[in-house]
């Protein structure tokens, strides 16, 4: 299968840069007086805390415990004391704080006691368990829990893809990883290719690493192929190496698991082996310092670093710095704070000076002179999800499946008019999400209201049975009994002015709209309609790829 | 909020496009003065000027940016092609006047750079030749036929002063389309046609050379990706076909294909008028449809219609179909189905 590559469309070539960081060998981080690690490390739900301020912990020991299925467990990168759980700065582009374990390291770095999992003999599902305690997840960038990827499920998997492509400019952790642990990273892709029984694995690696190539094909096993792939950005996102190796599209909206192909990065399978054959849950991982920085280089970095020590050990960032990048230059996003610590999803930092990090150039209007059509990887048209977007007419830059947009800025990237092409697929996503969410929550309320409606309407029925069932009572009471009364013509005339009112009133009720979501203006109604209609076809994105 | 990339940008900008348009365009005028005289410099001169100015004045009233947008050199390509459409030696208000339709109604009134449904010089150039068409059908005669050799001087002395001091048949002549169209239809055998004195080898004496210049800027262009191959070749093609088609069916009537590709504007059109990006469709297969319906409508234009040239108007009329075939052509996305699902 992988003897004949195939070519997706687009992509793009930037300077790469991988050299001012991959000479050096992977690097230890001198223990650290304080750690932060925070409770949401992954796609789907943060770890519940296992801890509280004033609790002793070991290395290893688990912090937080997997909440609910799409979560996994995080655990104490040092042995001291817990100091607070509680909202601190984390790597995300939003610079919103998060709930986190703060520990003060005692200094012994003492740790639980490992038991090495006997992977061959485990049941599936016990593995499974296993590794979900142990915390890992996709050290690619998605950061799915890998004890769900790792389950054959309903389809049947045949084909295990290992991504060792790198595609982004800057980053060469998973290089130097590939070059200097091969041999374990492969024995992690066998558990791999035996939980989910498959006859192929291949591992993609991009042909600017020869040294990572020939370290990975000298290691690789019988049935283990190692294919150096072009080397064009994003050839390393995952439906682009799938694509790339087996010349298998990811179905719209779904995984690569529907076609039969599972993809783990090398970095995840390294992380795989340490858990299997050590018993370690995920504790460090390989992380790149870049750019301008002393000495740049990858470090094996404890999860719960504050970046600021991260930083320090590479010698700190040069004069002139203007900030700095998590993640590569073309997905990664602005750093808020280096007091956030490094996450499972951390794998680069990136120090910006201003002669490689421009400020973006005002931008022009489009001209739709289609360069971004042609560097489009999902072979999109971004100009018109761009025009679209713009507009806010959100229904029509779906039809022009927005949603099939990897926010890999190829476009943004070779627009001869600078427009911030992703930023715009981004704000639309996020609107189409929010008014999805939104239309939910009214719909609720109008099922609220209907029900409310409808009992009021069965109480007034009971009230009226009940009273018609009296006045038969009294009636036949009085039939039963002496002629009635005369009645008050005082008290008739009240009686008449009370009917009149309470008749208005009733009328006037009809008059009134009774559901919330009447005041909406048509514009709104119109789209919570056609975001109803397209509601099976947009799938959250979670994941997927390693 | 600036997000990702931050990556050093592609070296691509829209004035450095719109330059290299420019820099393609020079072989073609080279040639242009080189077979027709100095008229080409004059009009150049001033279609330039007056589009820049007026650009800048409008940028002004509409209170945008000034510099960035001017300096993104659309208005420069627009008044090339301006001028190169229109004849040279023509009084100094008909470039003006074609000019404010190109720049002001055909640009600036649907919103300025990229959002324009017409090409903006074919817009000036329609309404010129439906408004004054004496004026756009006086040609100068290639270099050597006329009575009369200007130079750079006399350019500007008739296209200011007016055509007071010498007739304009002394330097001027109708096009070889036209002349074609006229005797044909008056029954001049078409060996007649041919070998009258402004004939060359394949199409007008001078013009068939002007014609393969601009087709080798076109090719620069290609070359440096400026644009693909799918809008000339479709629009070449579309007009070869049918001319052929046509020559076929009546020969004395209707001029061979080769002749058709090398006269009036069929090689300026194919590689740098209906290349427009802002005005063309954008998909590959609408890109087809669209050059080729162009093509089509010029060879139509070039024979039954009352014009000397067809492409402009090809040209608006399949500018006017973009959107349409655009809808219609969507490329398949990765991950899709043939059904787009």
């Amino acid at each position: 299968m992988g003897d004949r590559l195939h070519t997706f469309n687009g992509g793009i070539h930037p300077e790469g840069h991988k050299a001012e960081s991959s000479a050096t060998p992977i690097r230890d981080m001198a223990l650290l007086p304080r750690y932060v690690v925070p409770l949401r490390q992954h796609i789907g739900t943060p770890a519940r805390p296992l801890v509280q301020a004033g609790d002793k912990v070991l290395r290893g020991q688990p912090i937080g415990a997997a909440e609910g299925y799409v979560s996994t467990a995080v655990h104490a990168p040092t042995s001291g004391t817990v100091i607070a759980v509680e909202p601190r700065a984390v790597p995300h582009p939003s610079g919103l704080f998060d709930l986190a374990v703060a520990i003060e390291s005692d200094g012994e770095d003492r740790a639980v006691d490992f038991t090495p999992l006997d992977w061959r003999n485990l049941d599936p599902s016990a593995l499974r368990n296993r590794i979900r305690d142990l915390g890992l997840a996709g050290l690619g960038g998605a950061v799915f829990p890998s004890y769900i990827k790792l389950n054959p499920g309903a389809q049947s998997i045949h084909t295990l893809i290992v991504n060792g492509a790198e595609c982004e400019p800057w980053i060469t952790c998973d290089d130097r990883l590939m070059r200097e642990r091969a041999a374990e990273t492969l024995q992690g892709v066998a558990i791999m290719a035996h939980a989910l029984g498959v006859k192929t694995v291949l591992v993609g690696i991009e042909d600017n690493k020869p040294e990572a190539l020939a370290a990975m094909a000298a290691a690789a096993p019988a049935g283990v192929e190692v294919v150096a792939v072009p080397t064009r950005y994003p050839g390393g996102g995952g439906k682009q190496l799938t694509y790339t190796l087996t010349g298998v599209e990811t179905p719209t909206g779904g995984r690569s698991t529907d076609v039969g192909i599972q993809v783990f990065n090398v970095g995840t399978a390294y992380s795989l082996y340490r858990a299997a054959m050590l018993g370690e849950p995920l504790l460090s991982r390989v992380v790149t310092v870049t750019g301008h920085v002393a000495r740049p280089g990858n470090f094996e970095t404890r999860i719960g670093t504050p970046l600021a020590d991260l930083l320090t050990a590479a010698g700190g960032a040069n004069p002139g710095a203007v900030g700095e990048i998590i993640g590569g230059p073309m997905m990664g996003f602005d750093l808020m704070d280096l007091a956030a610590p490094v996450t499972k999803a951390v794998n680069c930092l990136i120090v910006k000076d201003p002669v490689h990090f421009p400020p973006r150039p005002a931008p022009l209007p489009c001209i739709r002179c289609g360069a971004c059509a042609r560097s489009c990887p999902a072979d999109l048209q971004p100009f018109e999800m761009y025009w679209f977007s713009r507009a806010k007419d959100f229904g029509k830059a779906q039809s022009y499946n927005l949603f099939d947009c990897i926010e890999c800025g190829c476009c943004a990237y070779v627009c001869p008019s600078h427009i911030p092409l992703v930023d715009f697929f981004r704000f639309a996503k996020s609107e189409i999400w929010e008014r999805e969410q939104e239309k939910r929550a009214s719909d609720q309320a109008r099922q609220r209201h209907e029900f409310k409606e409808f009992r009021l309407e069965r109480e007034k029925q009971e009230k009226a049975e009940k009273f018609a069932k009296a006045a038969e009572k009294q009636k036949e009471a009085a039939a039963a009994g002496p002629a009635a009364a005369p009645a008050d013509p005082e008290a008739e005339k009240k009686k008449a002015i009370l009917q009149a009112a309470l008749e208005r009133a009733a009328k006037a009720k009809e008059g009134v709209t009774p559901k919330n979501t009447d005041h909406l203006p048509p514009r709104v109604e119109r789209e919570i309609a056609e975001i109803d209609a397209r509601r099976e076809q947009v799938v959250g994105k979670e994941g997927g790829e390693g | 909020m600036n997000g990702s990339p931050y990556a050093l940008l592609a070296k691509n900008s829209v004035s450095s496009v719109m330059l290299k348009v420019m820099a393609a365009l020079i072989p073609g005028i080279i040639a242009h003065a080189w077979f027709f005289g100095p008229g080409i410099w004059v009009s150049l001169f001033l279609c330039t000027g007056f589009a820049v100015a007026l650009e800048g004045l409008i940028l002004l009233m509409r209170n945008v940016p000034v510099k960035p947008f001017l300096s993104d050199g659309s208005v420069l390509v627009t008044a090339w092609l301006l001028a190169l459409s229109l004849p040279t030696l023509a009084p100094w208000w008909l470039y003006a006047v074609g000019v404010v339709l190109a720049v002001l109604v055909a640009k600036h009134f649907y919103g300025g750079l990229g959002q324009n449904p017409f090409n903006p010089a074919m817009v000036g150039y329609a309404a010129l030749i439906v408004s004054f068409p004496v004026y756009m059908t006086q040609w100068p005669a290639p270099l050597g036929l006329a009575d009369h050799s200007l130079t750079l001087l006399d350019a500007f002395d008739l296209v200011f002063a007016g055509q007071g001091s010498i007739s304009p048949d002394a330097y001027t002549s109708a096009t070889v389309l036209d002349t074609w169209k006229t005797q044909a239809r008056l029954g001049l055998p078409a060996e007649d046609i041919r070998a009258m004195a402004m004939f060359g080898w394949a199409g007008a004496r001078g013009q068939e050379f002007v014609a393969a210049a601009f087709a080798f800027g076109g090719l620069l262009m290609l070359a440096h990706r400026l644009i693909t191959w799918h809008i000339p070749v479709a629009f070449l093609v579309g007009l070869a076909l049918t001319a052929g088609l046509l020559h076929l069916l009546d020969p004395g009537r209707h001029a061979d294909p080769l002749f058709h590709l090398l006269s009036g504007g069929a090689m300026l059109g194919a590689f740098f008028i209906a290349t427009d990006p802002v005005t063309a469709s954008s998909t590959p297969l609408g890109k087809l449809i669209y050059a080729g319906l162009a093509g089509f409508l010029t060879a139509l234009i070039r024979a039954f219609g009352g014009y000397p040239d067809g492409v402009a108007f090809a040209v608006l009329i399949a500018n006017i179909c973009v959107p349409f075939i655009d809808a219609y052509t969507q490329p398949r996305v990765f991950g899709h189905d043939k059904a787009g699902k």
